[in-house]
């Protein structure tokens, strides 16, 4: 029973769970405290030690600013200025406080108010959607639009746009990068001849990647009035992450095992069986491979991609808070970073697992 | 060219009349290979002749790189041939097929497939029209044959080198080829699978008398499982240089062949003929 879930705990990347498991059974006391202080101990030490770092860090770029300000005030008004202005500091009055790099707590403050504005909106929208719901089922009858509510969107709205864009760009390079690596890769002719093609957009940045797509979609959606910004962001995901699954899905399809394809002749299988039964399983494992390197890259893209094309993902609140100034903007941007971070962390995890699955030569 | 070389040699046809003729499975004719190399053309086989009778079991022996996986793997069809002709049941060859089934040194099964679904694979191809359920049962048996009837349903990754081997010579077998070609199958395993599996090869092999032929460097597994032996002169311009008739009667028994007077007469002739 025990042992299935150690091995689910493995599985998934929390190994580190596993000595207080056995730990709780009693299995070799000393052996388990000793991996529960390297494995769960030392991590957490290093986290204390980051946030003590942080903090310092600062508490000293604080101080500076304050400084700077004291004497700025001294410098244009005089004594009296200055000292109204150590003492406005001193109480944490909003209006004259240092913009620097705001301190965890703050973040964490930051991050709270957060939680909380989404609270707020996510409660309005539903009011907006009870209070719209009959009169929208009218206008449906009547072959109406259905009144949609437009107002503001939350940290937690544009977290799940970014998840959502991501997919999307993350499908599209799936269903553009496979295919065409199987055809690329079973075929020399065409491996070399479509190389230089692949060689020369592969390190085109995402920024250049985002205008030509906004060429395109602009004059494609001239005529609709919908909104092209989802559009333009994760096809520009997907045509910068591609890359990597399509150079492995070559590499891979191109590397199967001789023997493994001398079977396969030997046996006659035609062409569809021979890329179905034997080249695409055998390829799996570095196409995930590409897949994982696609996703994270996409992840890492779209927020540059999203503050560009104004799509209403993290990136643009990003963005939008670097241009707001206002007294939390920092923290707040602070706040996506860590969000960005550990959601990407998480992509990451999930692949790797699906990738574990698929990979048939386990150790 | 085809026809040249058949003009050329009429006499082994017309000479021993039809009845030998219809007897030979595997006939190879004046066979040659050449690898084109910067410096000038490589010549592997030169006119070299064969001819395996049905239901014989040929074991070739000679040097590494003398060209006998050259040889066989262009009976498999794998390899185009430079000059000459191969033809089964007076049949040349055109490419790859079934009816030549290939066990080879490393057993090249689908990591991700199951060993039913690894002998599945060929089955299938080969009877298109039998149900389902009557292919399970021809895979079935012919992994119980060499000894697999607990791992139906284990991935093949999961087997050890002798195991996974195994599957491949029940694979080979259930697509009931007419001709079997073994490069060296057993040349990875270790001196005591090794053994076990000559075993398991030769007693499914009693039983089907498919015409094998077989690669070796192991002179006593030459001896063990052969009629006749082939010895390849070394290359280049290999071709055969001796043919040795081994005249114990099947079934055989390891042991029995061992404490018999001729076992060493022939092993002498063998390593002479590689010594020399």
């Amino acid at each position: 029973m025990s042992d299935k879930l150690i091995k689910i705990v493995r599985f998934i990347g929390l190994g580190f769970l596993e000595p207080v498991i056995r730990l709780s059974r009693g299995e070799e006391t000393k052996k388990n405290l000793t991996d529960i202080l390297k494995k769960i101990v030392a991590p957490l030490a290093s986290i204390l030690l980051f946030i003590l770092l942080w903090q310092s860090g600062a508490t000293a770029l604080f101080n500076t600013e304050a400084e700077y300000r004291i004497e700025k005030a001294f410098n244009e008004q005089g004594q009296k200025a200055a000292d109204e202005m150590a003492v406005c500091i001193e109480s944490g009055e909003i209006s004259c406080q240092p913009n620097t790099l705001p301190s965890p707590s703050q973040v964490n403050a930051s991050f709270n108010s957060l939680l909380k504005d989404h609270k707020v909106i996510s409660a309005d929208k539903k009011a907006f959607k009870e209070k719209t719901a009959a009169l929208n089922k009218q206008r449906i009858a009547e072959g109406k639009d259905p009144i949609v509510y437009t107002g503001r969107p939350s940290f937690v709205d544009q977290i799940i746009t970014s998840i959502k864009t991501v997919f999307a760009g993350f499908l599209l390079a799936i269903f553009i990068a496979v295919p065409i690596g199987v055809v690329i890769g079973l075929s020399e002719t065409l491996r070399s001849s479509i190389n230089w093609l692949i060689q020369i957009f592969k390190p085109v940045s995402p920024v250049v990647w985002l205008l030509l797509v906004f060429m395109i979609v602009k004059t494609l959606t001239k005529d609709s009035d919908t909104d092209s910004s989802f559009i333009i962001s994760f096809i520009s995901v997907g045509l910068c992450s591609m890359w990597a699954t399509l150079v492995n899905t070559v590499m891979g399809v191109s590397t199967v095992d001789k023997d493994i394809l001398n079977v396969a002749k030997v046996l006659k299988l035609g062409p569809i069986q021979k890329v179905f039964k034997v080249i695409l399983p055998s390829s799996l494992p570095l196409i995930f491979t590409g897949l994982r390197i696609t996703l994270s890259v996409a992840w890492m893209v779209l927020i540059a991609i999203e503050l560009l094309a104004q799509s209403p993902g993290l990136g643009s609140f990003v963005w939008e808070e670097f241009q707001n100034g206002a007294n939390d903007s920092n923290s707040k941007i602070i706040v996506a970073m860590f969000v960005i971070g550990i959601i990407g962390f998480l992509l990451d995890r999930i692949m790797l697992t699906i990738q574990k699955f698929v990979s048939f030569n386990k150790d | 060219m085809a026809l040249l070389s058949k003009n050329k040699r009429p006499d082994i046809i017309t000479e021993n009349g039809i009845e030998y003729t219809s007897k030979v499975m595997l006939d190879l004719q004046d066979l040659k290979k050449v690898y084109p190399t910067p410096k000038g053309d490589y010549v592997v086989l030169e006119h070299l002749n064969l001819q395996i009778m049905k239901e014989e079991f040929v074991t070739i022996i000679g040097h590494s790189g003398c060209g006998k996986t050259t040889m066989l793997s262009m009976i498999a069809g794998l390899n185009p041939i430079s000059d000459g002709r191969i033809s089964v049941l007076s049949t040349p060859i055109k490419g790859p097929g079934p009816d030549r089934g290939v066990i080879f040194q490393s057993p090249s099964l689908m990591p991700w497939l199951t060993t039913l679904e690894n002998v599945m694979l060929g089955v299938r191809q080969v009877f298109p029209q039998a149900k389902k359920k009557q292919r399970e049962d021809i895979c079935k048996y012919y992994l119980s044959k060499v000894g697999l009837e607990g791992s139906f349903y284990k991935k093949a990754s999961e087997l050890s080198q002798g195991m996974q081997q195994r599957v491949g010579i029940a694979r080979a077998f259930a697509i009931k080829p007419k001709v079997l070609l073994l490069d060296e199958p057993f040349g990875m395993l270790d001196s005591l699978t090794r053994g076990e599996l000559q075993d398991v090869l030769i007693e499914i092999w009693n039983k089907e008398k498919i015409t094998a032929v077989m690669i070796t460097h192991d002179v006593d597994e030459a001896i063990f499982l052969a009629d006749r032996v082939v010895m390849m002169t070394s290359g280049p311009r290999a071709k055969i240089g001796d043919i040795l008739d081994i005249d114990f009667k099947r079934p055989r028994s390891r042991k029995a062949i061992i404490e018999h007077n001729d076992y060493y007469k022939y092993r002498k002739h063998l390593i002479d003929f590689l010594e020399h």
